[in-house]
């Protein structure tokens, strides 16, 4: 018998009491892909091992991803009814070392610490968190002291694990509230008010999207959660389902209670197996507690919801490429009309949003749309989710109120570049965004001011790169990775892609000709005009950008066969094979 | 013979998610095989109900799909541009040294299978490799070699 949803609060405020104010100590360790990356596994074996030969008692939680990825492996420490002490870059001889001094004496190690969180800051920002000792608040480092978490709010802080301390910050709530007080239109319209835009990459209105799916009659409709994230310097989408998948699965029962949909499948590429298997995990405990299924929480509301894996395919991010991957075939686009509304998967009507948008609906339903719109900047209401990554001295994933100078995000926020280098150029919203130059990051973060920069702010994905940087080959990379993953269906972008990569080897190989430019602008246009998807679409973006702002080291490399930075002159490797 | 069908057949067959398709199928058999040899195209085909043909279209199309054994072990290297901006050359130069290839592939010994990945989605760890599904961050080429030195990559083990 499924639990009512005060019977699951009453049990998750339990349990949530139980880990902050029980006992013994909480020790959560962040293993999310930088985690990982950053060598978490082997330093929770250390803290387990630790433990036993102290023989202390501790919990042990491997949680997500704070944002703070350029401190990982990052070992929080909370005493029962203390503040979360935060160790960063730990290594399994320092976990020893945290175990026999803070968990079994009781004393942090004031020393290698990188600060502290209030006690109760579980969820959410904490605005009343105290000084412990002489650690500086967590929450007055650089990369965290402008966030506004809405999204991310559990990131970090809760087991991805655990539906019942999702709970007990508040998960759920939303979904009750909208079940036991709210018409699905009257979900819709707080969406609408909210002004929440896609995040996956065209920032186009959801309220709208929603209701043309709310508008149709179908007996079977679909809401389908895209976290292909093929953007290389993204990884805020996964982060995200390894963090806190409830968000999105709650997100996504609003979504279809909203438009009427009782059908879904969440997106992931094979191949990372955190995500998959968190969510994979979140979706079963959530059938188990009746939040999925057939009528949840006891009302006439039912919903079936499923993970899809993809194989390694970027385009099969593209909304209508991604139906023929759930639906087994090539992901290859579809031509439009009929748009997915109409025809969607398995030719049913079918919304399709991405993991950032829908992580926001909790939220906005719980707080109302105007609170939501309250945030932000002009058309772009709420946050950004971005991922800092490159030359940057904090490297990681922060949530911030859009209109937020894109400046104070590179210098500020991620603390500038390293070894004290110059800024050249940043790449934003995925390879198909295009790079800016350091003197034109002059922007605050709105959806409309990127794009009348020339850029896009997309899915948030930041990559920096410093004066030691070529653009010709930043360039290729871009371009051999968009030819690497075009899918082939369309030849302007099939065969634009391999022509650009062609004379952009050329060129950075030193043997450029004069005429090469035209050549690359004539091709361009041509993908432009001709293709069918964003994906040949905007596929000349990161050479059109580049020869905006670095035009004279084009040059160089064709009239005077040099390479001002060096960099073309190192071996470079790229795929030779591509999809057949 | 007979016991690889058999592996073929249970990690077809015994998809746990309620909607079964081509691709699907054919990632329960990697996973299992780590491959996709022509025996499972036929049981994939078979049954999905679908063709030989429209079987290989998907496998040809995701390169993840590979049609032979892999190495004992597997190696992938970002080349994103995120890592590319931190020195992921280098260390894909030191990787391919280490194991003997000029190129992604696989060792004639039989021991590694490596692989350029455009993004192994801990871009903020760049550069970042990873050996069997383990991600290693902020690699050197120096850290790299070593790493693999430790998977009986290089002459000096042959
Ligand atoms: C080549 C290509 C790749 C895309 N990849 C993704 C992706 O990985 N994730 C994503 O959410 N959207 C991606 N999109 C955008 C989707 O088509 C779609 O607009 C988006 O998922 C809609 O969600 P939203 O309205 O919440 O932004 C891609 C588009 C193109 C053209
Ligand atoms: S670009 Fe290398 S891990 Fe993302």
């Amino acid at each position: 018998m499924a639990p009512t949803f005060q019977e699951l609060q009453a049990q998750a405020e339990q349990r949530w009491q139980a880990l902050t104010a029980g006992d013994r100590p909480w020790i959560r360790v962040g293993t999310a892909l930088c985690g990982q990356a950053a060598g978490a596994d082997a330093v929770v074996q250390a803290l387990q091992e630790s433990l036993e030969r102290h023989n202390a008692a501790a919990q042990i939680s491997q949680v997500g991803c704070l944002g703070l990825c350029f401190a990982e492996p990052l070992v929080d420490v909370q005493l029962p009814g203390q503040p979360r002490v935060f160790y960063a870059n730990v290594t399994p001889e320092q976990a020893e070392e945290i175990i026999a001094s803070h968990i079994v004496q009781g004393i942090p190690l004031a020393g290698s610490a990188l600060g502290c969180l209030g006690s109760d800051d579980g969820g959410g920002d904490s605005s009343d968190n105290g000084e412990t000792g002489d650690l500086p608040d967590l929450n007055r480092h650089p990369m965290r002291a402008r966030e506004q978490r809405i999204a991310l709010r559990n990131a970090g802080n809760i087991d991805p694990l655990d539906i019942y301390q999702y709970a007990a910050n508040g998960g759920y709530r939303a979904l009750h509230q909208a079940l036991t007080g709210m018409t699905g239109a009257e979900v819709l319209e707080q969406v609408n008010i909210s002004g929440l835009r896609g995040r996956g990459g065209a920032a186009f209105a959801t309220g709208t999207k929603w209701r043309f799916l709310a508008g149709s009659q179908a007996p079977v409709k679909y809401i389908l959660c895209n976290c292909e994230e093929g953007d290389p310097g993204a990884f805020n989408d996964k982060g995200i389902l390894e963090s806190d998948p409830h968000t999105v699965v709650e997100g996504i029962l609003l979504a279809g209670y909203a438009t009427g949909a009782n059908y879904g499948y969440i997106f992931i590429r094979s191949g990372h197996d955190g995500p998959i298997d968190r969510t994979r995990a979140a979706v079963a405990q959530a059938y188990d507690l009746g939040l999925l299924g057939r009528n949840i929480l006891g009302s006439d509301f039912s919903f079936d919801l499923e993970v899809a894996l993809t194989g390694d395919s970027y385009v099969s991010g593209e909304e209508t490429a991604l139906m023929e991957a759930i639906e087994g075939s090539r992901a290859m686009p579809r031509y439009r009309p009929p748009f997915p509304a109409q025809v969607g998967v398995f030719g049913q009507p079918t919304n399709i949003n991405n993991v950032k948008t829908l992580a926001y609906v909790p939220e906005i339903v719980a707080r109302g749309g105007a609170w939501f719109a309250g945030i932000g900047h002009e058309r772009s209401t709420g946050t950004a989710i971005l991922c800092l990554s490159g030359a940057l001295n904090y490297t990681g994933m922060v949530e911030l109120p859009m209109g937020i100078n894109l400046q104070d995000v590179l210098y500020e926020i991620a603390g500038g570049v390293p070894g004290g280098k110059e800024l050249k150029f940043i790449q934003t919203g995925g390879p198909l965004g295009g790079v800016l130059g350091a003197d034109a990051t002059d922007l605050v973060l709105d959806f409309e001011v990127f794009r009348n920069a020339g850029a896009i702010l997309g899915s948030g994905g930041i990559i920096a790169a410093d004066e030691d940087t070529c653009a010709v080959d930043l360039t290729r990379v871009l371009i051999a990775f968009c030819q690497y993953e075009s899918c082939g269906k369309c030849f302007p972008c099939r065969m634009g892609m391999s022509h650009l990569l062609e004379v952009l080897e050329r060129i950075s190989r030193l043997e450029g000709g004069p005429e090469d430019l035209a050549l690359m602008r004539n091709i361009g246009e041509n993908m432009q005009a001709g293709s069918l998807c964003g994906h040949g679409q905007l596929g000349f973006n990161p050479v059109s950008s580049a020869l905006r702002f670095f035009a004279g080291e084009f040059e160089a490399h064709i009239t005077e066969r040099r390479c001002p930075t060096g960099s073309c002159q190192t071996p470079w490797f790229s795929p030779r094979l591509s999809r057949r | 013979m007979d016991g690889l069908k058999e592996r073929i057949r249970k990690a077809v067959h015994n998809q746990p998610q309620p909607t079964v398709t081509i691709l699907s199928s054919l990632l329960a058999v990697e996973d299992e095989l780590g491959y996709i040899p022509p025996e499972a195209v036929d049981e994939v085909a078979g049954f999905n109900r679908a063709t030989i043909n429209d079987v290989w279209a998907v496998v040809s199309f995701y390169p993840n799909f590979r049609t032979t054994p892999p190495g004992q072990h597997r190696v992938e290297v970002c080349w994103g541009p995120s890592c590319h901006l931190v020195g992921a050359m280098p260390v894909i130069a030191a990787v391919l040294e280490a194991v003997g290839l000029p190129a992604e592939g696989d060792t004639p010994d039989g021991r590694l299978s490596l692989r350029y990945n455009t993004c192994l989605g801990a871009c903020a760890q760049a550069p970042v490799m990873s050996i069997d599904h383990h991600l290693i961050g902020r690699i050197t080429p120096e850290q790299a070699r070593n790493r693999l030195a430790d998977y009986g990559a290089g002459p000096a083990t042959e």
